[in-house]
């Protein structure tokens, strides 16, 4: 489904990532691991057009994503969860639902689509009418992802959902990120939870300074001495 | 006390509930104003030093389409509400696209000097001439008090356009888009949201404001080139009195000041009733330097 092949970025002359090579199936639940500043939420933004790539090759189902202008992206069925959810915090979780479903082909199914994402997070529903940033992070969590699933996408980029959560909640959110591979989403989900996120995620890709260093299935990943040592801390 | 008010004539009588009334209706016009500029400036973060100038240009079209022309007035305000929309993509396009990403300054002077340009070429096509409509629309008596159609009706259609544009910036995808693209920029591509088409509808729509605030306007002001002057500064004032790109806090901003313009201008003299709104303004900005309604940044 997602394939980039040697794709370098970066911001200006720092060069963040180098050659990446990956490739997501569809029906995949895929894991990006890496230490903070490893460039995993680079990849992200390479991958949905919010930074340009500066060489190599990235297609989603065939069509390529270097070519493809940003807002566009969305439209090939990417859909980004930020880092730090970047809800618009003065709009209802409506209004914030409503943006997710911007593109034409999800404006021509909004309701059904909303009735969708409610039917998920039926906290979503009792909050509509509320600001969204005066929710706590975890109904936040909650908007940013059901924000990404209303625009009906096939490939869902998670970037640390579990970011700045307590330990309760971030339960509920890989439970959460279970429930959408469920769903029948293919999922790409960056986190630094390494133990829990490789209990999610079939396969795992290692990255460390911008470059992949390792990749395996999750279980082969996950019994790595290095990875136990450096990521697990066990 | 008593006495040092009745000596101005602004004792609580009829005249006061008149000048009153009269600051609700000229209220309107007001917040009309301040709403365009406040559009443009939450969704691009440019403020249009040139905003009066487009009504002045949607006026002089006004003029133009009928004097000139000989069109039916409704059609001569369709037309000047769609050429100054027009203009005010142009404005986005051309002026404000450039500086984008430069200073406040260089937004500033770019915007200001296409203010002085306006009045040029407004000035070499009509001369310095009032020119006006001769339209008498008369007015309807209360009692003692006076009240102009044109002011009554320039307040109702101010109003109506404003309901309309929160209709249309709360049910609409492109409206919803409209008021969250300065809560972050940088997301918008990701819900498919093309940031240069929100910049130029929300241009559009700034510039239509400014040729409705013309049609408006023609019905009780005479026509000159440095129109401008008179409007411009007062729709800053209210817009940063309200909070800069707060379409609510200018709103209400609009109400606060057209009470001090009149019930100021018909105790003392009218020219007074500008002083009286500035020197408010300067007091409440050195308390509040956001503003009534803004935000503290
Ligand atoms: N906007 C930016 N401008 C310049 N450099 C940046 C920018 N964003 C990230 N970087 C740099 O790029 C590198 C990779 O950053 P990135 O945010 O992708 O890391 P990350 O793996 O997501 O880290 P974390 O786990 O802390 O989120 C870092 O060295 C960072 O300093
Ligand atoms: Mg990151």
């Amino acid at each position: 489904m997602l394939d980039l092949k040697g794709v370098d970025a970066g911001y200006g002359a720092f060069q963040a990532l180098f050659g990446i090579s990956m490739r997501v199936n569809a029906g995949e639940a895929v894991a990006v691991i890496g230490a903070n500043g490893a460039g995993k939420t680079t990849l992200m933004r390479v991958i949905s057009g919010m930074l340009p790539a500066s060489s190599g090759t990235m297609t989603m189902e065939g069509s390529d994503l270097r070519t493809t202008p940003p807002h566009k992206v969305v439209e090939l069925g990417i859909a980004h969860v930020p880092e730090s959810r970047r809800l618009f915090p003065r709009l209802s979780v409506e209004d914030n639902l409503r943006l997710g479903a911007y593109i034409p082909s999800a404006r021509a199914h909004f309701a059904e689509r909303l009735d969708y994402v409610y039917g998920l997070f039926p906290r979503l529903k009792e909050r509509r009418g509320q600001f969204a940033g005066t929710m706590s992070g975890g109904e936040q969590q909650m908007c940013a992802i059901a924000r990404a699933l209303m625009s009906k996408p096939k490939l869902v980029l998670l970037d640390e959902p579990s970011m700045g959560l307590a330990p309760v909640i971030v339960q509920q959110v890989f439970d959460l990120v279970r429930r959408i591979r469920t769903e029948g989403y293919t999922v790409l989900i960056v986190e630094q939870n390494v133990s829990q996120v490789l209990k999610v995620a079939d396969r795992a890709y290692l990255l460390e300074v911008g470059r992949i260093v390792q990749s395996g299935s999750s279980a082969e990943l996950a019994a790595s001495d290095e990875i136990r040592k450096a990521y697990m801390g066990i | 006390m008593f006495g040092f008010f009745s000596s101005l004539d602004c004792s609580l009588d009829i005249f006061f509930v008149e000048a009153l009334l009269n600051g609700v209706l000229l209220a309107g016009l007001l917040a009309l104003l301040a709403l365009g500029l406040n559009l443009v400036f939450g969704v691009i973060d440019v403020v249009w030093i040139c905003y009066a100038e487009l009504v002045m240009i949607g006026m002089y079209a006004i003029f133009f389409f009928v004097q000139t022309v000989g069109l039916p007035l409704p059609l001569a305000f369709l037309l000047a509400i769609g050429l100054v929309a027009i203009a005010g993509l142009l404005l986005h396009y051309l002026v404000i696209r450039p500086v984008l990403d430069q200073p406040p300054i260089n937004q500033l002077l770019v915007t200001g000097g296409l203010l002085f340009l306006l009045q040029a070429a407004a000035t070499m096509a009509f001369g310095i001439e009032f020119r006006n409509l001769g339209l008498r629309l008369g007015s309807m008596n209360i009692g003692d008090m006076s009240f102009s159609w044109s002011r009554i009706i320039t307040f109702a259609v101010a109003i109506a356009a404003v309901v309309a544009l929160w209709q249309f910036l709360t049910r609409t995808y492109i409206g919803t888009a409209i008021r969250a693209i300065s809560q972050d920029r940088q997301i918008m591509p990701l819900m498919g949201v093309d940031q240069k088409k929100v910049y130029l509808a929300t241009s559009a729509i700034g510039g239509g404001l400014a040729g409705l605030a013309a049609c408006l306007m023609v019905l009780q002001y005479d026509i000159y080139p440095q129109i401008g002057l008179q409007f411009g500064p007062l729709t800053f004032m209210i817009c940063v009195l309200g909070g800069l790109g707060n379409m609510v806090g200018g709103f209400v901003a609009a109400f606060i000041i057209a009470q001090f313009i009149t019930i100021g201008g018909s105790c003392v003299a009218t020219e007074w009733g500008y002083a009286v709104a500035f020197l408010f303004f300067m007091l409440v900005i050195f308390v509040r330097p956001q503003g009534l309604f803004g935000a503290k940044s």
